[in-house]
């Protein structure tokens, strides 16, 4: 009952954020709505039980990369931009390109509505709780071995655990590239953002 | 919960990235929205990950935020070379390519 009012109000922060983000003249303010956004989904994660992802959403987005930008912007100390007032054909048309996208999008998952699974629906695993007991004589001549009671247990998708056994087994090769990724991103933005470069 | 609630809030949040790409002309807002579509497909990923009970989906979403990081540094690092040149960061203004 929680998670559909939790999903709502979260929904409805997150769709503000990114409207503020679209509508706002100055970029720093835009900067701070979509702060308001990342922190948003951040929480929708924790309501879908990702709470690893929710954590990094936190610290990636909302703190370094939205850092980033500021420092950015306020670096650049820009004018605010004119009012969007001007009428132009190119602005309905791009309007018109979104809305399409967004019709197109809901269009979609209606059409495959039945097919698409709950969110509570939890993947369970059948694995034997209790250690198999053994009836034995006083004498020590074993019996019988009576086999431990399997017992269906839900897997918890987004544990920690998982994610990391899964990141450092199935995905350790893609783990190095992101790594190589980042050292070379660092390098090109010191690069191009060095004086006299371009 | 049904999923489809989860998928729609994401195809609204991608189109106001897609808006926001088409109707701004801020070269720093622009890749705001950039951010925000990635932040869109994320949020089904999640979706679909604890729908099917599968790990995979929350990785692709680390693998995304890390490159998404990596593209707002050197998209930033550019921004700021072409405001050093140009003294705008409007994209109208900026034709380099255009001769």
């Amino acid at each position: 009952m929680l998670e559909p009012f939790l999903f709502f109000v979260f929904a409805v922060l997150c769709v503000a954020g990114s409207l503020g983000m679209l509508l706002s003249r100055s970029p720093v303010a835009g900067a701070l709505w979509m702060v308001q956004t990342m922190l948003s989904i951040a929480c929708l994660y924790l309501t879908l039980n990702a709470g690893f992802i929710g954590v990094v959403q936190v610290l990636v987005y909302a703190g370094a990369i939205m850092v980033l930008f500021l420092f950015v912007i306020m670096l650049l100390n820009l004018e605010d931009v004119p009012k969007l007032s001007a009428f132009s054909w190119t602005r309905v048309a791009a309007f018109v390109g979104g809305v399409c996208v967004l019709a197109l999008l809901l269009t979609v998952i209606a059409g495959q509505a039945d097919l698409l699974p709950d969110t509570d629906t939890v993947a369970v695993a059948v694995v034997e709780t209790q250690p198999p007991a053994v009836l034995a004589e006083p004498d020590g001549e074993i019996v019988a071995v009576v086999p431990g009671e399997a017992v269906a247990v839900p897997i918890d998708p987004t544990s920690v655990e998982r994610i990391g056994v899964a990141l450092l087994t199935r995905h350790a090769f893609s783990l190095e590239i992101i790594g190589a990724l980042l050292l070379a991103a660092t390098i090109g933005a010191v690069l191009l953002a060095k004086k006299r470069f371009v | 919960m049904d999923i489809t609630w989860y998928l729609s809030l994401s195809a609204v949040l991608f189109t106001i990235g897609v808006l926001g790409v088409l109707l701004r002309r801020n070269v720093i807002v622009i890749i705001l929205s950039v951010e925000l579509m990635l932040n869109a497909v994320n949020l089904t990923l999640v979706a679909f990950s604890q729908a099917f009970g599968d790990v995979d989906g929350q990785i692709l979403v680390f693998f995304v935020m890390s490159v998404a990081a990596a593209e707002a540094a050197v998209g930033l690092a550019i921004v700021i070379a072409m405001f050093r040149n140009k003294l705008t960061i409007n994209v109208d203004e900026i034709r380099l390519f255009r001769g």
